[in-house]
């Protein structure tokens, strides 16, 4: 499925200083029935966001309107647990582009990355300075630059630079996905299968 | 050949790599591929938007699992959301020549169950599926893992997926287990020690004198459970236990084709001087039967212990305090003597013949505590077929329990079956995340043995005192 390209961002962020936020917090299960990728964002956080009546928790982060952007930061091992794509579909509708966590699970990154979000492992330092900025002032921007593979706290000028693998990247920044480059490579799938049982 | 000293986990991955992409992922081919209902219809749905097809479908095997009922199954489903998902692959399968075992096909149930029940799952192979306990398939010597659905779509489409090599990493028990001591403790005992994220970004081989006197049912359970410790997947050597299960299973190689397999599935083991990322030892006298007290599967500790303090553990004290606020529970209580509702016995983690006969070991001659309510939930047909011939049936209504019939259930809740908010559930299960068994459940992972001693007790209860 097409995605926005990613190049530059820069915005406010949205702070969930929790660890070990699984995919079962980021969607719960009951929530996976559809058959199209539609409608995920509404049930982003689901038992965080709303009471057993649908109304909506006061003290959860996206019921304040005091914090809004594109960016998501998150505290370590973000995404662990069940490999449902249906996690990042849901980050992705609600209108995130970016997650910044110091420790991300692997299928929640790959999936991440399949769909166009740009999950950021920075260090535990440089997340703790975040928080704090984004505490001090909830419209504090950070600004991440996938070519420079570098993420910015723009109040102060600090930086640091992020891992992703070349191919990756070049995927990202121009919407291209696995699947155009699997097909492209079909014949040479289809012989190598010739050995395999 | 090169005479490099190499690993199980590098023997399989290496003559599966179609492409080698310079600063990138592994073109990886796939061998076998399960799907189920829940995270396989958008990947369909992006073949016919792309107008491409299936390239191999007698690679990819269908069930149904995650959303189905678990009494009246031969009745329409109810839920709309969830027929409309059963419909689909059931469609989708017929449309592109996909083997399906759909509601009411006597090979039905959960997938990472009725693969190797039916010999599809073999040593040497590269399984992958659209849930992340796929992992269980690497106690045949296979490397399995999850994947999302975009994967599933380049599965379907090309049978390969892009793969970044995992680091490598062993984990070795030895001795033999005590009393009391299971599969499923010993893999809790393995992720409280290395937390969820101790295993982030690695493959396991797991070794030694406990996983090789272990059951094939046994070995699916711990390698089950490796995601839960962050690996990707974890996989166990094949070896003569490998080899009799496999034997006379219907899609197991049959002849002149099994004995080149087997000649094959000989030489799946790690080399002597092969060296590992990250190497870990533990002794089989250390495990006791587990219990969890929080809200993710690292948070176990022996049944006899104490919960720990926030500040004794790794980790936020905030996320720590959090969970056991959930839980309802305090830092340095019993869990010993805790009152419990629920008792669900299944899954892919603990749903064959064996989980069952442990449970049934128990409960004989006992009967159910009045106050608790009890699912049991066989993981496939087969294994419900087992369970009354075996006459597991009749010990379990003797004493107050009714069997329901197969499918994923109360381990996620897709379906109906959901532990109300605030009860605490003693769960054979693999995952005790808020709300994972229902909105605001609370879940205790454990055993067969200790859910059985819950379910006849209506208190956590250490198993060793109701074994003869």
């Amino acid at each position: 499925m097409a995605y926005d390209k990613f190049t530059v961002l820069k915005s406010s962020a949205v702070p969930l200083p929790i660890e070990n936020v699984d995919t079962d917090q980021i969607i719960p299960a009951r929530f996976l029935k559809a058959t199209k990728r539609e409608g995920f964002g509404d049930n982003l956080f689901r038992d965080w966001r709303y009471n057993a009546d649908n109304s909506p928790k006061a003290d959860f982060v996206l019921n304040n309107a005091t914090y809004s952007g594109k960016i998501l930061v998150a505290g370590k091992n973000f995404g662990s647990g069940s490999s449902r794509e249906h996690a990042a579909w849901a980050i992705y509708d609600y209108g995130f582009r970016c997650v910044v966590s110091s420790f991300f699970a692997d299928i929640f990154k790959g999936n991440s990355l399949n769909i166009g979000i740009l999950p950021v492992t920075v260090s535990p330092e440089f997340l703790e300075k975040i928080f704090a900025a984004i505490q001090k002032d909830p419209k504090t921007e950070l600004e991440v630059n996938l070519d420079k593979q570098t993420i910015t706290l723009l109040s102060t000028g600090e930086h640091e630079s992020f891992q992703i693998n070349g191919y990756k990247k070049h995927n990202l920044m121009n919407g291209f996905d696995d699947i155009d480059y699997l097909q492209s490579m079909k014949s040479e799938i289809v012989e190598f299968a010739k050995n395999k049982v | 050949m090169s005479k490099t000293p190499s690993t199980l986990f590098d023997k399989v991955w290496d003559s599966h790599v179609v492409r080698k992409i310079e600063d990138g992922p592994d073109v990886f081919f796939i061998d076998r591929h399960f799907i189920h209902e829940v995270t396989s219809p958008v990947a369909f749905l992006g073949l016919e938007t792309r107008g491409i097809g299936v390239l191999f479908p007698e690679r990819t095997y269908a069930t149904a699992d995650h959303n189905t009922p678990t009494i009246n199954q031969h009745l329409p489903v109810a839920d709309p959301l969830s027929a409309n998902q059963l419909k689909a692959l059931e469609q989708n399968s017929a449309k592109y020549g996909i083997s399906h075992w759909g509601l009411g096909n006597p090979k039905n149930g959960i997938v990472h169950v009725v693969g190797p029940e039916n010999g599809i799952t073999q040593p040497g192979m590269t399984i992958v599926c659209g849930d992340s306990h796929t992992s269980t398939h690497g106690a045949f010597g296979a490397i399995a893992f999850g994947i999302g659905t975009s994967e599933v779509e380049m599965v379907l489409s090309s049978q390969c997926i892009m793969q970044p090599k995992p680091k490598k990493m062993r984990i070795n028990v030895n001795g033999s287990l005590s009393k009391g001591v299971t599969p499923k403790d010993v893999a809790l005992f393995i992720i409280s020690k290395l937390t969820t994220a101790g295993a982030t970004g690695y493959f396991v081989e797991y070794a030694g004198d406990v996983f090789r006197s272990m059951s094939m049912e046994g070995r699916m359970t711990v390698c089950n459970l490796s995601i839960e410790m962050g690996a990707r997947g974890g996989m166990i050597a094949p070896d003569e236990t490998t080899f009799n299960y496999l034997k006379g299973r219907e899609k197991a190689p049959q002849g002149e084709a099994w004995d080149k397999a087997l000649a094959y599935w000989k030489t799946l083991k790690t080399d002597e001087d092969a060296v590992f990322d990250a190497e870990l030892t533990f002794s089989a006298s250390e495990i006791e039967p587990m219990i969890t007290y929080g809200t993710n599967p690292g948070m176990g500790i022996g049944i006899s212990q104490l919960i720990p303090k926030a500040s004794d553990v790794d980790g936020g004290v905030a996320t720590f305090v959090k969970a056991l606020t959930y839980m309802g529970f305090k830092e340095e209580e019993k869990m010993l003597g805790k009152k419990i509702d629920y008792v669900f016995i299944g899954s892919c983690t603990n749903g064959r013949i064996e989980d069952f006969r442990a449970f049934a070991s128990i409960i004989k001659g006992r009967k159910k505590a009045e106050h608790v309510t009890a699912w049991i939930v066989p993981g496939s047909h087969i294994v419900e077929k087992q369970i009354r011939e075996e006459g597991i049936l009749d010990i379990l209504k003797a004493a107050g329990f009714e069997l329901r019939q197969p499918g994923c259930s109360a381990c996620l809740a897709m379906n109906d079956d959901k532990i109300p908010a605030g009860k605490y559930a003693v769960s054979t299960s693999n995952r005790n995340f808020e709300g994972r068994q229902g909105p605001g459940s609370r879940t205790l992972l454990a055993s067969p043995l200790v859910a059985a001693a819950a379910a006849v007790t209506g208190y956590v209860t250490d198993p060793r005192e109701l074994m003869n």
